[in-house]
């Protein structure tokens, strides 16, 4: 839901989004160093491999998206993760889009990436199981929230037309944001419990 | 299969060709455009598994689809109660469908599916930033890896009684279950970093240089380029 093909969006909003992935992907790589290249793309291929399982959520199912949970734990390297699975699904599955990588990157890293460096700290430094868990699910909702904000921002700024389906697009993410809520604070309870260096960017 | 061999060139001219589709604002062009697009995969031979690309169709695509001939001002073409479909919603929604079919169908025709190795080797060719090449080549290797791992888990989860339905339960366990495939995760990573080391890994990995493009692919590439560039011409003039 959050890949948008390519042959919807205007050239602004596509040029503007390739701008802020490429700055971000730089910030990214340059945190990379060769040992913690492995890390990074090992768990960028275990998020995609979790983002294909559906989660029921009330009626319907839902498909994680787990951006803040990588912030968490991978810092601005969150954006070269992401275009990577972004990339591998254009090229070997055929999904989402080869002009819309930027946009794309954006709208899915970017809230993620915020969201992680404003509760990661705290999430992180929390001794208490029940406020890490309520920060956790705070974290995975708001990124999502943002993921449906800018999805339905690359669609208004494209066309005026567009903006009553953005409109309902983003009530189209409530049961994301409230699976993602859950599942997010009970993987970061786990991870605290059993490796707490996975919260953090670089173990090395 | 595909139309071009060479993958660099292949590439190349699937980001040509769907830059211009995507750019088409009149349906004439559009309609042009998907038909080429379907008859390049006909000459592939490729069949069912093109069609199932094209049949999946991201859950706010169908949504645009429905919306934008309701919400739309314009000529009212028939009513359904309160809402009046109009000519230019329909019309947008057509265009829309046909410029996201024919681009999926460049990029499965042109471009196809890659192993990561060979995807790798395509890029660095390209001179893509050898950082990122070896974050993909590296994801890509161990997305299929990871994939049997989770399903294992997911079988053993099964094996126990788990039954996922809407509640706290099972998005704790899902929740626990992702937790273990990341912790699997770090710990691969670990041993194939250490095992880089151990075999001298300088930092780059070594590519066999392509062969120059058959003069084959050249034209094959030059001629969709070419009529992706024309068709985006007439739409504008």
């Amino acid at each position: 839901m959050a890949h948008i093909p390519d042959g919807v969006l205007s050239v602004p909003v596509l040029a503007g989004g390739a701008v802020i992935a490429a700055a971000g992907v730089a910030l990214g790589l340059r945190l990379l160093d060769d040992r913690l290249i492995p890390r990074a793309g090992v768990l960028a291929a275990a998020v995609f491999v979790l983002s294909l399982i559906s989660v029921p959520v009330g009626p319907s199912s839902v498909h994680l998206l787990l951006t803040g949970l990588m912030g968490l734990m991978l810092g601005a390297a969150v954006f070269p993760a992401v275009l990577v699975m972004l990339l591998l699904q254009a090229l070997l599955f055929g999904f989402g889009g080869l002009t819309t990588l930027g946009v794309n990157t954006v709208n899915i890293a970017l809230p993620g990436f915020i969201a992680a460096a404003l509760l990661g700290p705290a999430i992180r430094a929390s001794r208490n199981a029940a406020k890490r868990g309520a920060l956790a699910a705070l974290l995975g909702a708001l990124s999502v929230a943002g993921t449906g904000g800018l999805v339905a921002l690359s669609l208004a700024l494209s066309s005026s037309s567009y903006t009553p389906v953005a409109r309902v697009l983003i009530a189209t993410y409530l049961p994301l944001m409230v699976g993602e809520a859950f599942v997010t604070a009970a993987v970061v309870s786990f991870l605290a419990r059993v490796q707490p260096d996975a919260l953090r960017p670089a173990s090395a | 299969m595909t139309v071009i061999a060479d993958p660099r060139l292949g590439l190349v001219t699937a980001l040509i060709a769907i830059v211009a589709v995507a750019q088409l604002h009149g349906l004439p062009a559009a309609t042009a455009a998907f038909i080429l697009a379907a008859m390049l995969g006909g000459v592939t031979r490729a069949g069912w598994p093109l069609a199932r690309r094209l049949v999946h169709v991201e859950g706010f695509m169908l949504l645009l689809f429905v919306m934008l001939p309701l919400t739309m001002p314009g000529e009212p073409l028939a009513r359904i109660g309160p809402l009046s479909v109009s000519a230019e919603g329909i019309a947008l929604a057509a265009l829309v469908a046909l410029k996201v079919s024919a681009s999926v169908l460049l990029l499965a025709v042109l471009v196809g599916s890659m192993e990561p190795a060979r995807l790798g080797a395509t890029l660095h060719a390209l001179h893509v930033p050898e950082r990122f090449n070896r974050l993909l080549v590296m994801t890509a290797r161990y997305v299929d890896l990871i994939r049997a791992e989770a399903q294992r888990l997911r079988e053993s989860m099964r094996a126990r009684g788990f039954r996922p339905r809407s509640n706290r339960h099972t998005w704790r366990s899902y929740g626990h279950l992702a937790g273990m495939v990341l912790i699997r995760a770090l710990d691969r990573a670990e041993r194939v970093t250490e095992a880089m080391r151990c075999r001298g890994f300088s930092g780059r990995y070594p590519h066999a240089a392509f062969a120059p493009p058959a003069l084959r692919d050249w034209t094959a590439s030059i001629a969709v380029a070419v009529t992706g560039l024309i068709l985006l011409a007439a739409d504008r003039l």
